[in-house]
């Protein structure tokens, strides 16, 4: 039975601490690995040197894709709401991959012939245009911090679930999250990308373990039949409005939504600064197309905790935290309380939380690289230094990280998880300055910027208007009881096509309004012959398919004592 | 070593390598990496609950298949891109 008298269980504490501590001192001595002669500029901090081969870039963007958050909230959503809400991100994860293959390679090659750091660098130099480049770096900037603050909202379900979430003083209650971010901002300071790329080792090797128990256990003790039978009977079970609970499968009402969330998800996946700055980090081409082949195995992990939403249904999983409010977050840290003893529930935790401070590293460093390039050194220091640069990073990732820290104690948490959601309508804006430039130059730099101006403020303005009733489930005397107080905005990602009922994804709308702008502006600009700015790229720098020897030899120079490593060519 | 050993046929002026794919390799990687594309994005065809496997509601265990097969079409397309690029040696 699940404690919720506040009691702190002991041995779960001690595990986790001891996997911290692991990984803290991993952090720290990341620096001395594989690295160049110093950490003195964006280059080695902020992107590792760009080195990395397939297996650390696998675990470095696997580290970085697949959360706490989505370790959390996935199978949370399909607890409270089922298959549309949560199973979409089985799709979602699966479809990103044959998209990031085609296009990746060759925003790696430009990338690493022009120097760039981050894809606001591409768009400044492929469209000559500041404002452009302003605008993808902020939009970056903005859809990365509560994505970090959820990274912490997947934290503190995991202090909650131990007993270390209780009421009483604010401060006691979240020492343990501030020590751990401490911590964490203290060796993403000193050792940059290198730091994460090192500890999602033990991450991942903590989740697979978590992940293939669990489901034996699940299968052994609920058994999958009765798990899909329990969840199904809660889905279609009206609520007291009379609309059904959730989706168990989807139907007319709900293709588009499912559709639109899992396709607009997966183009929205590597916008994110922190999926670039992996790939970025790469060594070369062929790395990028392997790890596309090979990340799906994450997904397969990503699907089955999905359903662990489910077992927890079928188990009767209490989600009552401490403060004695129903938090559907808790879900999966309770459900492994339930069928584990204590510490093997310890090593879960563990694992939840060291997938927490992998990707909140990654994002940080990636608002930091952005931030240092577009920013600082294109509006306030023209003429910064490499090191100067690395310093502005390290210091900006600190910021970021700090923002991210207020972000996720001072807001409500389900306030937090809708930012998310709106994160992805907004980065989904810089897609067709992107991905588009990657291949032609046909749109107008000023049609891009005014089509990602009409996507962001039609995407924010009509998530703003998603209203939900902002109910609240507490436990008294043993019995839930539903508050409703008021209404809350950005309550749902889904609104109604225009002119149609079908609800889809905020997101791919939005990007829809965005493209039907640029496109239009662009051919009225063409037509008046307004000034297109120089191309600073070349068009062989795109597809240099083998890897690129001029480049390794570079990227082998700048990280001279780097272990040797050939990169290799062709299909080995 | 720190670097690979150049690939044969692409000298210090690195033309091969950069070279664009053959029209025939495009196609072969672009069927590849659209059919998982086309099979999830056609909802409709797996809201199903029926035939189930091992307890898994068809919606499920498809979608999950789906995770397994994606792997092969993208490394497939992986070996063509590869295979194409030695052939221009």
């Amino acid at each position: 039975m699940i404690l919720a008298d506040g009691s702190v269980n002991g041995v779960e504490l001690g595990v986790v601490i001891f996997f911290f501590l692991v990984v803290s001192v991993g952090g720290f001595l990341a620096a001395k690995w594989r690295r160049g002669p110093n950490l003195h500029s964006l280059d080695e901090w902020g992107l590792g040197g760009r080195g990395f081969g397939t297996v650390v870039t696998w675990f470095l963007l696997g580290g970085d894709l697949y959360t706490a958050y989505t370790f959390v909230a996935v199978p949370a959503a399909m607890f409270a709401t089922g298959a549309v809400s949560g199973f979409f991100a089985v799709p979602y994860t699966i479809v990103a991959y044959p998209i990031i293959f085609i296009f990746m390679p060759r925003m790696w090659s430009v990338a690493h012939r022009n120097g760039y750091v981050t894809v606001a660098d591409f768009v400044r130099g492929r469209y000559d245009s500041r404002g452009l480049a302003l605008a993808v770096a902020v939009t970056g900037i903005l859809a990365t911090m509560p994505y970090i603050a959820l990274q912490l909202v997947g934290i503190q379900a995991v202090l909650d679930t131990m007993g270390l979430g209780g009421s009483g003083n604010w401060f006691v209650r979240d020492l343990p999250l501030i020590i751990a971010f401490a911590v964490l901002a203290a060796y993403t300071y000193s050792s940059g990308l290198r730091a994460p790329a090192l500890i999602a080792f033990v991450k991942d090797l903590l989740i697979y373990i978590v992940i293939i128990v669990a489901i034996i256990y699940v299968g052994a003790k609920i058994g999958f039949g009765d798990m899909f039978t329990a969840a199904k009977t809660k889905m279609t079970t009206p609520t007291p409005t009379g609309a059904a609970t959730g989706t168990f499968i989807t139907n007319d009402s709900s293709y588009w939504a499912y559709g639109t969330l899992a396709f607009g998800s997966a183009l929205a996946l590597f916008m994110y600064p922190h999926a670039m700055t992996a790939v970025l980090s790469s060594r070369s081409r062929a790395v990028i197309r392997r790890n596309a082949a090979i990340l799906p195995a994450y997904s397969l992990m990503l699907a089955l905790l999905a359903l662990l939403g489910f077992a927890a249904i079928a188990n009767k999983t209490s989600v009552f935290g401490q403060d004695g409010t129903a938090n559907a977050q808790l879900a999966v840290p309770h459900l492994f309380q339930q069928l584990f003893p204590s510490w093997f529930a310890g090593v879960c935790f563990a694992a939840i939380g060291i997938g927490a401070l992998v990707p909140a590293a990654i994002m940080s460093i990636a608002a930091a690289n952005l931030f240092t390039r577009n920013i600082y050194r294109e509006f306030i220091k023209r003429d910064a230094s490499p090191k100067h640069e690395a310093q502005v990073g390290k210091i900006v990732s600190l910021i970021v990280k700090f923002g991210a820290l207020v972000f996720a104690l001072g807001l409500d948490r389900q306030n937090a998880i809708n930012f998310q959601l709106l994160g992805g309508v907004w980065i989904l804006q810089t897609i067709l300055s992107i991905v588009a430039g990657l291949y032609t130059r046909w749109f107008h730099r000023w049609a891009l910027l005014i089509g990602w101006a009409v996507g962001m403020v039609y995407g924010t303005v009509v998530a703003y208007q998603q209203q939900v009733p902002n109910a609240k489930v507490k436990l008294v005397n043993g019995e839930p009881v539903t508050t409703v107080d008021g209404m809350r905005h950005f309550g749902s990602s889904l609104a109604k096509f225009p002119f149609t009922d079908q609800k889809v994804y905020i997101a791919v709308t939005a990007l829809l309004l965005n493209i039907i702008v640029a496109t239009v502006l662009t051919i009225v600009l063409r037509a008046i012959k307004a000034p297109a700015g120089v191309d600073a790229t070349a068009a062989d720098q795109y597809h240099s398919d083998a890897p690129d020897e001029r480049v390794l030899v570079t990227a082998r120079r700048e990280t001279a004592g780097a272990e040797p490593d050939s990169p290799a060519s062709g299909g080995r | 070593m720190t670097t690979n050993p150049t690939p044969a046929g692409s000298g210090e002026g690195g033309a091969p390598s950069t070279r664009p794919l053959p029209a025939a390799t495009k196609v072969a990687v672009g069927v590849l990496l659209a059919i998982p594309l086309v099979a999830l994005a056609l909802v409709p065809t797996y809201s199903h609950e029926t035939p189930a496997l091992w307890g898994f509601p068809f919606f499920y265990w498809y979608q999950l298949l789906w995770v397994i097969l994606t792997p092969l079409f993208t490394w497939s397309a992986y070996l063509v891109i590869a295979r194409a690029r030695r052939g221009g040696r």
